[in-house]
């Protein structure tokens, strides 16, 4: 049975396998053909925190499959507020579903489920830990823009330290062979871990604090919410905020067929003007979670038979 | 000419565990849970012929087993074990560090599920890497300030 956890339990094949997957499905996905592959198939979504994004496009991604959900978006609707463990309710959802996608406040959640489940568990999220799926959408949409995932050069910009779906992304780059250069102000750094694989692997390009300083090289500009909690002192926000705007003015200084990507939901990061320029690609990025997830369900559920 | 006095004793019967990480000898105590009505002996910051410091324990009529050596590694890695039968070390080795340690330690992450009410039992491996870095099973992140995760 295979789970979805971490993307570290992915070899590079594996990640291949699944983006090639996910490729076959974007007409399905865009309702263009219509597949009943996960036909008599149940999946669980189970939310114990909010989520927009993930929540509707792996519930788009069973139903374009052909597939039926249950489940409940926060814990008041769930039996946890009656002080049920997340074991049992897994135990319970595992029994009534064919895959169970579980978005969890504590790091670790997923993994714990994965113990007590009969059927696939994919990790929609736990705290401040995993998001597998995310990671997958990301390099699918990189892939799909560039046309490779190899030797390109890939900016991470914003809260390196706090957000963990950047290191995984981090991670998984480099081991797809990308050269990473990481962005982000004082206090938000990526973490040593990290950035000792990077460097470990010889493929750590530059860390700084200013955009300016690697648009120039950048082939994917990768850029994430800086969190106004992490700032004890609003302006101080304010003032990070303002340098870590992307604007029409910073993207005209990279190269032309270089490509902005973001997990969303953005703040002010990126200026609405953005938007409309060719190297925007963060809706199409949104849109690329429904294939890449048909994809993984489509793998847990239906084996090795092709969709 | 000065009198050379021995800091501490010799045993006849027991366990020296040797080179253990300067200031760490209360916690491999800890860890192996020896009731403190046992003869023993104690050296803090003790000078080392290698160069540096290290602490020394003494236990006496205790034989260390393998699996409680391994608990001393996980905090101490480099601490040698002597087994002690009449005056003499019979018994010479290197602790080794577990690979995997389950149920000893409380990870670090007090937002880990591991630590929530969950019929769960805690899990670190160790990284493969050369660095005794222990990573949670669970939340994926490295304990911090082991000695002090050690459940009693």
């Amino acid at each position: 049975m295979k789970h979805v956890i971490s993307i570290q339990d992915f070899s590079v094949e594996e990640i291949i396998d699944v983006l090639d997957r996910a490729e076959r499905m974007v007409k399905t996905a865009r309702g263009q053909t219509v597949s009943d592959f996960l036909k008599g198939k149940v999946l669980a979504c189970i939310f114990y925190e909010p989520s927009t994004r993930t929540r509707l496009s792996f519930e788009t991604a069973m139903n374009r499959l052909g597939g039926a959900v249950v489940g409940f978006a926060g814990p008041e609707a769930s039996s946890v507020v009656k002080g049920e463990t997340l074991a049992d309710t897994i135990r319970m959802v595992s029994a009534y579903a064919d895959a169970v996608v579980l978005r969890h406040p504590r790091e670790g959640a997923a993994r714990l489920a994965a113990e007590f489940s009969d059927v696939p568990i994919l990790n929609a999220g736990d705290g401040a830990g995993q998001h597998p799926t995310q990671t997958m959408l990301d390099l699918f949409t990189i892939r799909t823009e560039m046309g490779r995932l190899e030797g390109l050069n890939i900016s991470l910009v914003g809260d390196l330290r706090y957000g963990r779906t950047v290191h995984s992304l981090a991670i998984a780059l480099a081991k797809l062979g990308n050269t990473i250069n990481l962005v982000s102000p004082e206090g938000l750094e990526m973490p040593s871990e990290v950035v000792g694989y990077l460097r470990d692997t010889g493929k750590f390009g530059m860390a700084c604090h200013f955009p300016e300083d690697v648009i120039a090289e950048t082939d994917v500009l990768y850029v994430t919410r800086i969190q106004k909690e992490r700032f004890p002192d609003p302006v101080e926000y304010e003032k990070v905020a303002g340098v870590y705007r992307v604007d029409p003015e910073l993207v005209a200084r990279g190269p032309e067929d270089m490509i902005i990507l973001h997990p969303l939901p953005r703040v002010n990061e990126i200026t609405p003007e953005v938007d409309s320029l060719p190297q925007a690609k963060y809706f199409v990025q949104a849109f690329n979670a429904v294939p890449v997830r048909m994809a993984l369900l489509s793998m847990v559920m239906g084996g090795e038979r092709n969709a | 000419m000065p009198k050379k006095f021995m800091k501490v004793e010799r045993i006849e019967h027991g366990t020296v565990i040797d080179h253990i990480l300067p200031g760490m000898a209360f916690d491999v105590l800890r860890v192996l849970g020896l009731s403190n009505d046992r003869g023993m002996s104690i050296l803090i910051n003790s000078h080392s012929k290698k160069g540096g410091k290290k602490d020394i324990l003494k236990i006496e009529d205790v034989e260390l087993s393998g699996e409680e050596a391994s608990r001393v590694a996980l905090i101490s890695p480099q601490a040698t074990i002597n087994i002690i039968v009449e005056g003499k070390v019979v018994k010479k080795f290197y602790a080794e560090a577990p690979k995997v340690v389950r149920g000893i330690l409380t990870c670090s992450n007090p937002n880990c599920i591991s630590r929530q009410k969950e019929p769960v039992i805690s899990e670190f491996r160790l990284s493969s890497d050369e660095g005794h870095r222990y990573v949670c099973a669970y939340c994926e992140r490295d304990i911090i300030d082991l000695a002090k995760r050690v459940r009693s």
